[in-house]
């Protein structure tokens, strides 16, 4: 009998685990079962498909640790019933040591900088956005970094490195489920470059932060690549064939968090240097940008908060851009800015969550809407049942694009 | 010398006065050092159960650390580390707490390796959807109410003060609150906590106190909203007091990554 290649590999993690939790007492297994289900409400997908999601999910959380060492594994093995597939993921595998003023950790590793609610200035590390727009939990949002992180801690501030020698891209919506702006229909003759493993390829990030009189304050810095790919058609006077690849990127940035004006508020700022394109005028490659956030936070009353921000990204060589976009691409304004609004309920001692998360493009107009029920019917068991709705502005802005593609969905989760 | 004779006279005097003379301020103030302050530090695995009218039980498991940074009365900080349920398994929070302004807090969500200030104004708010309030896990500011000696009686054996707190702002969640403070002790054995109209709305009873490296403790204690029907029982399955704690651990690094000896 021939059993699939992840079965095999789960019965082999449970053996190793059954026989290591026999020798080794400090271990400690967790993890869930989980259904995540979707279903299109504007139209169906350009797969002909009415469901962007319909999968089961099983997640262990395998943790062990020998004195100052600590092992952790985080893996995912799903089952997705629109492409029939079985995928087995490693979200985070790392070991670390800890001593009393440094650390270290190595391996595939979550990292979460900065301020933002949905939206990233100083967290540079990959995301996948497919997962949030069908309607997985939030925790998919992130993806892991393959590298070494290292903290210090002297008494005057903090410092965290780390070195990213695999590059991993952003995920965004599959052409296939979703549908999206192409600016180049036409072009169906497609190549991905990423930046190979390499020591000048090696991505550095960095964040030195402290308290200064109350508030959270720190500093960051990131050299490596942008996650979103720019496209190069070839040849460009009539194009034959896109490339899609990911130009070098430098982010410099601040932020502060801090109790003001009953609530908490959120300042966080980032200078967007576009390695590859320090002029502006290719137009194929993101212009230098300054990005800068604000939001407030604050409980109205018991168990209802309300978070707001506004975000934007503006570009610093427009007029380079400008001067040099070839005739029939949409023009991108200057200034990019948005509202958001997070309304979160919490009902019957915690156990009921309403939330209602909203993004307007300023300019552009468009939206995106996603509220959401939660209920937890044990302690042990959750579901929750939302939506996605997106619309607004041109065919081409972030949200607009996306405009067919409100579904609501359903998350049903067992932990243990 | 004469500051000698003078210290034992005051120290001869001094309980002797006190236990004459107590004012209703004095009882609190000394209520509250011996309920949320003692020790230098104080380390707890809490087991608390919500109990649904139906009975329904959900569980949050965690340890709470606590550290004085300053006199009784004065600035605190909590940490605490959360067992269960599995949904909240390796979430810690933090909380710096000052006398006259808004708490600090913060939140390490471990999915997605997160550290967030969270916006947490209502003091009065439920603790983890108990029915305990923040308040009632760290204290109320002396200065909030107006306390006066209601009575003095006998409460399950145990000599009390019956004091009632009737609080200055009208914000609070409640009209008044009658405690009865153990005259040998000043830990809290019961509280009413009244709405404007007089009714009880929320009962606290202290179910079992230890003595602990020389600090009375209450070990198990019950919240029972009587609206409602829900309830909320605590129990320390173990407690410390003067354990060392460093005011190094109440930090980023270590809310993202709590040390194993002081969770444990």
């Amino acid at each position: 009998m021939l059993i699939p290649r992840p079965w095999r590999l789960a019965w082999l993690a449970a053996s190793l685990l059954l026989n290591a939790e026999v020798c080794e007492a400090a271990l400690d297994l967790h993890g869930f079962v989980q259904g995540n289900y979707g279903l299109d409400t504007a139209s169906a997908n350009p797969d002909g498909r009415d469901s962007k999601l319909a999968e089961e999910r099983i997640q262990l959380k395998l943790e062990a640790d020998q004195g100052p060492l600590r092992l952790f594994v985080k893996t995912d093995l799903a089952w997705d019933h629109l492409d029939d597939q079985e995928d087995l993921e490693l979200r985070e595998g790392t070991i670390d040591y800890t001593a009393a003023a440094w650390d270290c950790k190595i391996g595939r590793q979550m990292v979460t900088w900065g301020l933002g609610d949905l939206v990233f200035i100083n967290d540079v590390f990959p995301k996948d956005y497919e997962a949030f727009f069908r309607g997985q939990p939030l925790e998919y949002m992130k993806k892991g970094v393959d590298g070494v992180k290292v903290g210090l801690y002297p008494d005057f501030a903090s410092f965290e490195i780390i070195a990213i020698p695999l590059f991993t891209a952003n995920h965004f919506p599959d052409a296939k489920r979703f549908w999206l702006y192409d600016p180049m229909p036409g072009v169906s003759t497609r190549r991905t470059i990423e930046p190979g493993a390499s020591l000048d390829n090696t991505e550095v990030a960095g964040r030195i932060y402290r308290d200064i009189a109350g508030f959270d304050a720190s500093l960051y810095g990131y050299r490596g690549f942008f996650r979103q790919p720019a496209m190069q058609p070839e040849p460009a006077a009539a194009p034959a064939r896109l490339t899609l690849w990911y130009p070098e990127l430098a982010v410099y940035g601040a932020s502060l968090q801090g109790s003001a004006l009953h609530g908490v508020i959120s300042l966080e700022a980032g200078y967007y240097d576009s390695r590859d394109d320090g002029d502006g005028d290719d137009p194929m490659i993101p212009n230098r940008q300054a990005r800068f956030l604000v939001g407030y936070q604050r409980q109205f009353w018991e168990d209802f908060t309300v978070g707001l921000q506004y975000y934007g990204e503006r570009m610093l060589d427009y007029g380079n851009y400008a001067a040099t976009l070839p005739p029939g691409m949409p023009a991108e304004d200057r200034l990019h800015d948005l509202i958001s609004v997070r309304l979160t309920q919490l009902l019957r001692h915690q156990t009921v969550k309403l939330s209602l998360f909203t993004f307007r493009g300023l300019a552009s107009g468009d939206y995106l809407v996603n509220p959401e029920v939660k209920y937890n019917f044990t302690d042990q068991v959750w579901g929750a049942l939302g939506a996605n709705i997106f619309g607004g502005g041109e065919p081409w802005s972030q949200f607009g694009q996306l405009d067919r593609n409100d579904s609501i969905y359903l998350q049903v989760r067992y932990e243990f | 010398m004469k500051r000698l004779i003078l210290l034992m006279l005051f120290l001869v005097i001094g309980p002797v006065a006190r236990a004459l003379a107590a004012s209703p301020d004095e009882i609190i103030q000394k209520s509250q050092a011996a309920f949320f302050y003692p020790g230098a530090d104080f380390k707890a695995r809490v087991m608390m159960k919500l109990i649904s009218p139906g009975g329904q039980e959900r569980v949050r498991e965690m340890t709470m650390l606590r550290l004085n940074t300053g006199e009784a009365g004065g600035e605190q900080k909590y940490f605490m580390y959360f067992f269960q349920p599995a949904e909240v398994k390796d979430m810690t929070f933090m909380v710096f707490k000052y006398p006259a302004k808004d708490d600090d807090r913060w939140l390490f969500v471990p999915a997605i390796n997160m550290v967030r200030r969270i916006a947490m104004q209502d003091k009065q708010a439920s603790f983890v959807g108990s029915d305990f309030t923040y308040e009632d896990v760290s204290g109320r500011d002396l200065g909030d109410d107006v306390h006066e000696l209601a009575r003095e009686e006998v409460l399950n054996g145990r000599e009390c003060f019956v004091v009632k707190s009737t609080p200055k702002a009208d914000s609070a969640g409640y009209g008044s609150k009658l405690s009865w403070i153990d005259k040998a002790s000043f830990l809290p054995l019961q509280e009413e906590y009244h709405d404007r109209a007089g009714s009880t709305v929320r009962v606290f009873t202290a179910d079992e106190v230890k003595e602990v490296k020389g600090f009375p403790t209450i070990t198990k204690r019950t919240m029972k909203n009587l609206q409602s029907g829900h309830r909320t029982e605590v129990s320390y399955v173990s407690q410390d007091y003067n354990v060392g704690l460093e005011d190094s651990l109440f930090s980023e690094r270590f809310l993202r990554q709590p040390p194993k000896k002081w969770i444990e």
